[in-house]
């Protein structure tokens, strides 16, 4: 893959919990863009955001549609939108029809992150109980980019991860701890 | 070397590109519908759910058909706009559309209200239960509009699946609903029913957003999410069309997570609640045009 310029994250249950480890631990001089999909039955993300940035070394932000990815920048994607990246790098915004229940979709912010980024992405799934994200993961790699699943045994909730491998594959599969480690060494020079 | 230039074959994910090109065009120089404007990735997607959805298995095989059988062009057409709405989503708006913007309405004698890409019309009928609880209504004119004619039909009936009523039925409540939305339908085996009574004020319209013009004068304007599917260009072409369709003072309003940032147009509103995405027509500057 070529260096890679973002990073797209996918959780559900277990997943704030999990987000909030990964965070603490990514380097603060990360500069790529990073960008979640977390499904939460909450009408605002505003709150999740608050949370997150209270561990994370990066800042966090509700991805903001027609916005432009920012580098070293943590975006969440708002509930109740899938969230897409435009090949212009910019977010845009849909409420299309729910993708294996969920809206965000996990599969809908890959497969447009992956067309966006080609070979310059990371797609990280993390735990959660369903298959969301497994699709998205496969047009990650199938697009050059790197897949990292969490180790099923690992996970608060394993499906989301065994669906993940069973359908896309990864390039590492890892339990939580060794994930911020890994993106640190994959990301800086 | 002579002859053409030469580059290597393309990757599979370019050649989709192609293919969706040409697709869009064909849309358009067959049937005059332009998407060439909307929002690419999301509207790939759909694309490529209609190719699913189609059995076509290529893009190519799904432009064939837009050239070849007329009957085609619907079939695309729903599948590229795939309304998707609820009655009352995001109740706080409806709650501020209430308490912020009908006092003001109430000053006319006839209020024009124009929802446009209503879709199934779930939102128009809102509309409708708000203004009758408010006591507007008998004073009100809505216009609904949309580019899809099955969209359309499908809204003028205002049926809807049951499941769907629990949910909407708390969106009701949380914006401030005065009775039951249960008042409102007749319930039958899996389908609810709008009561048609709500539809005495509502022209139900063809309008395209892309094409069309300034058809009312209106006092209000609600296009929630509808922008989010535009390119920069085309959201600033629309709003420019909703501010010269607007009374001075007229509001409009939004979706909640939609962006001004990138439209020149924008200058011309200000916010009520910019939170809500509520906006009026050049109220900064009351006293010129």
């Amino acid at each position: 893959m070529a260096a890679p310029q973002a990073i797209v994250i996918g959780c559900s249950a277990g997943g704030l919990t999990a987000l909030e480890t990964l965070f603490s631990a990514l380097l603060p001089n990360l500069e790529q863009a990073i960008v979640v999909c977390c499904h939460t039955g909450s009408s605002t993300v505003e709150l999740m955001c608050e949370l997150l940035a209270q561990h994370a070394t990066l800042p966090v932000v509700e991805a903001s549609e027609r916005a432009p990815l920012e580098g070293g920048v943590i975006h969440v994607a708002p509930s109740g939108y899938h969230l897409l990246v435009e090949a212009t790098r910019r977010f845009a915004l849909s409420v299309d029809e729910r993708v294996s229940y969920a809206r965000p979709s996990i599969d809908v912010l890959f497969d447009s992150a992956a067309e966006a980024y080609r070979d310059a992405l990371i797609g990280v799934v993390l735990t959660g109980a369903n298959s969301d994200g497994a699709h998205g993961l496969a047009c990650v790699r199938s697009n050059g980019g790197l897949a990292i699943v969490q180790d099923p045994a690992d996970a608060e909730a394993a499906a989301m991860p065994m669906a993940a491998l069973e359908i896309a594959g990864a390039d590492y599969c890892a339990p939580l701890a060794a994930i911020a480690p890994l993106l640190n060494r994959l990301c800086l020079p | 070397m002579n002859g053409p230039a030469h580059q290597a074959p393309l990757a599979d994910a370019d050649l989709l590109d192609i293919e969706v090109e040409l697709f869009v065009r064909a849309l358009k120089l067959r049937h005059g519908y332009d998407f060439s404007q909307y929002a690419p990735a999301s509207l790939k997607r759909r694309i490529l759910q209609l190719v699913q959805s189609q059995q076509t298995g290529t893009v190519s095989e799904l432009t064939a058909r837009l050239l070849h059988e007329p009957a085609f062009l619907a079939i695309a057409l729903e599948g590229l706009s795939v309304p998707v709405s609820e009655m009352f989503r995001d109740p706080d708006v409806f709650r501020a559309l209430r308490e912020q913007v009908f006092p003001v309405l109430a000053s006319y004698p006839q209020i024009n209200i124009w929802q446009a890409g209503c879709a199934h019309g779930q939102e128009v009928y809102s509309l409708a239960i708000l203004l009758e609880e408010a006591g507007l209504y008998e004073r009100a004119q809505i216009y609904a509009t949309d580019f899809n004619e099955n969209a359309l039909h499908h809204a003028q009936e205002g049926i809807y699946p049951a499941k769907e009523a629990q949910l909407w039925s708390r969106h009701y409540l949380a914006a401030g609903g005065s009775q039951s939305l249960a008042d409102y339908y007749s319930a039958r085996y899996e389908l609810i029913k709008l009561d048609q009574r709500l539809r005495r004020h509502v022209i139900f319209a063809n309008h395209n957003l892309v094409t069309d013009e300034v058809f009312c004068e209106a006092h209000l304007v609600l296009c929630r999410n509808v922008l989010i599917y535009f390119s920069d260009p085309l959201q600033d072409r629309t709003l420019a069309l909703f501010r010269d369709s607007l009374v001075r003072g007229g509001f409009l309003c939004l979706g909640t997570r939609e962006s001004l940032d990138f439209a020149p147009s924008a200058t011309d509103f200000s916010a009520v609640n910019a939170a809500l995405r509520i906006y009026r027509l050049g109220s900064r500057n009351p006293g010129t045009g």
